[in-house]
């Protein structure tokens, strides 16, 4: 089966395969089946191929490289880029404490949708999200889809500062702070768990494709996880 | 406040000088985790200095911005300076850049005035050895990774270096600079995309028109420009995606920003162009209010002029091996 993509330089280093021009999780798992294959092709010269919502390129080094073995070998894994038949994915299960000071912006999501705290809670922990990519800083995921009725949009001026753990909302897109940073999005919760940790095993809590769902804790749990 | 406490030789940093960061060639292979490259502004010049003091092209060495540092060496070492040219001052002694020269244990090297071009490179032979933060030790000032504890140098750190591969007793006359210096103003090649079909048909033109002034909030992230206007068709918005090195995004201001070094992997806005790679390090010799010229080239052009400079780098490379 065929798929419909397109093959862009960026500058003479750089391909850009481009799928449909969507948030998709469809489109994104293909985004990264294709990734994965030119990734798993080990082709000298490529230096790293990054996935993102509906597109990945493939950075590498055009006097090491063959550049129409490259093309080729793009095309024919773009050609054939399917979501792998993965087996039904376990979702990583991230603890928030949402609301108060922790979730400054928890009312005003509530009031934005017309429910209550409780109910914004719910609908937030309720799905399962799939990591679209990552990107911003390291180890942020772009969760999604939001349900439509708490996707707030992003405050029109950011924070200066955004705690490390703050969980997120901006429209569609759910995600966690890995690190202190500005930011723009619906604080609406923390988590004790780190999404990067450089000193760690795996400094990084997610990929690509992962299953994500998040559920409550209560403070007295956040303050024992956090003090660990 | 020193930070490592190495068990080995080290530099003591005297002066931190403006912004003195450690750099090897970056932290590729993790961008899909959302991990900016970092790495040098002018790779070549920094892989210069490397092979004048016999190094590994990688090696981590320091990049120095426009006002340079003042450093004391606890062991003999080579050291080379490549990129822009600084009066060197060794115990008082003028020193060449572009030439490895011997630092005695205890001796200081101090950077003087800059004479053109915005960042320079320090080699030393056996390079920087701070602990390497995901297979890099370059500094990454966002992240707050890499380097000394993430961020720049300052005043009593002290730097641990490795074992250099031999000291040698003899130096050689000064090489001749790869990267032609800048004087506050320089013109770069381009290739249009990924993402022409997001502008008018006129804005390559635009962009070609007039040189583009680099705004004050300019840092190794990117390179806010002022000039001509490029003007979208299909809006200010795409789906997020990844940002090459040297490539000029443009957000609804129609104010491009010119992607460097420390550039987040991933972005939002179009992309009309990218910086070809031999020019990139041209590009990264200019600071803020210097002034920057886009010319549209072909990939023939940027490939031949990228294979003339990976032969004097060669060259260099085996005259010094």
């Amino acid at each position: 089966m065929s798929t419909a993509y397109r093959i862009v330089p960026a500058g003479d280093s750089a391909l850009i395969v481009e799928f449909e021009e969507r948030i998709d999780p469809a489109v994104n798992a293909k985004t990264i089946a294709c990734a994965e294959a030119i990734q798993g092709a080990a082709i000298a010269g490529v230096r790293d191929v990054v996935p993102t919502y509906r597109s990945v390129a493939v950075y590498f080094d055009p006097l090491r490289t063959d550049t129409d073995a490259l093309l080729e070998r793009i095309a024919h894994d773009a050609e054939r880029a399917a979501p792998a038949a993965r087996a039904a994915q376990t979702p990583i299960r991230i603890p928030v404490c949402y609301g108060g000071d922790l979730g400054p912006d928890l009312a005003r999501v509530a009031s934005f949708a017309n429910l209550t705290e409780d109910d914004v809670i719910r609908l937030h922990s309720d799905a399962t999200y799939r990591v679209f990519m990552l990107g911003f800083v390291p180890g942020f995921a772009y969760l999604g889809l939001v349900d439509q009725r708490i996707a707030m949009p992003r405050h029109a001026t950011p924070r200066v500062r955004v705690p490390l753990g703050s969980v997120g909302i901006a429209g569609v897109q759910t995600g966690i702070y890995p690190a202190e940073t500005p930011g723009g999005w619906q604080l609406i919760g923390r988590t004790p768990v780190k999404p990067f940790d450089p000193a760690r095993a795996d400094p990084f809590l997610m990929k690509a494709g992962d299953a994500v769902q998040f559920y409550a804790i209560d403070r007295a749990e956040y303050d024992r996880e956090a003090a660990r | 406040m020193a930070h490592l406490t190495p068990s080995g030789p080290g530099v003591v940093v005297v002066k931190p000088g403006m912004l003195t960061t450690v750099q090897d060639a970056g932290r590729w292979g993790l961008q899909a985790r959302g991990v900016p490259v970092g790495g040098p502004m002018d790779g070549v010049s920094h892989r210069l200095a490397n092979a004048l003091v016999r190094n590994a092209p990688g090696a981590a060495g320091l990049e120095i911005t426009l006002l340079g540092p003042e450093l004391e060496f606890d062991d003999e070492r080579v050291v080379a300076v490549a990129g822009a040219q600084f009066d060197l001052l060794l115990d008082g002694r003028t020193m060449p850049s572009n030439a490895p020269f011997i630092v005695s244990a205890g001796a200081r090297l101090r950077f003087g005035a800059r004479r053109v071009g915005a960042r320079a490179y320090v080699a030393i032979s056996g390079g920087i050895a701070v602990p390497p933060t995901l297979g890099s030790r370059a500094t990454h000032l966002i992240s707050g990774m890499g380097g000394v504890a993430g961020r720049a140098l300052a005043a009593g750190d002290v730097l641990p270096l490795g074992e250099p591969t031999d000291v040698y007793g003899s130096v050689s006359m000064p090489q001749a600079a790869i990267v032609p210096l800048p004087d506050r103003h320089a013109r770069v090649r381009v290739l249009p995309g990924p993402q022409t079909e997001y502008f008018s048909p006129d804005a390559l033109e635009a962009l070609q028109s007039a040189a583009y002034v680099i705004a004050p909030n300019s840092d190794r992230m990117g390179f806010r420009l002022e000039g001509p206007p490029l003007a979208h068709s299909r809006g200010a918005d795409i789906i997020s995606d990844a940002t090459p090195l040297g490539v000029l995004q443009v957000p609804a201001s129609g104010q491009p920003i010119l992607l460097m070094a420390d550039r987040q992997t991933a972005g939002g806005y179009p992309k009309i162009a990218t910086v070809i790679s031999a020019d990139i390090p041209v590009a990264g010799q200019l600071g803020p209010g210097d002034t920057i010229a886009f010319a549209v080239c072909t990939m023939r052009e940027a490939i031949a002029a990228l294979i003339a400079q990976e032969r004097a780098l060669m060259a260099v490379e085996a005259r010094h091996a």
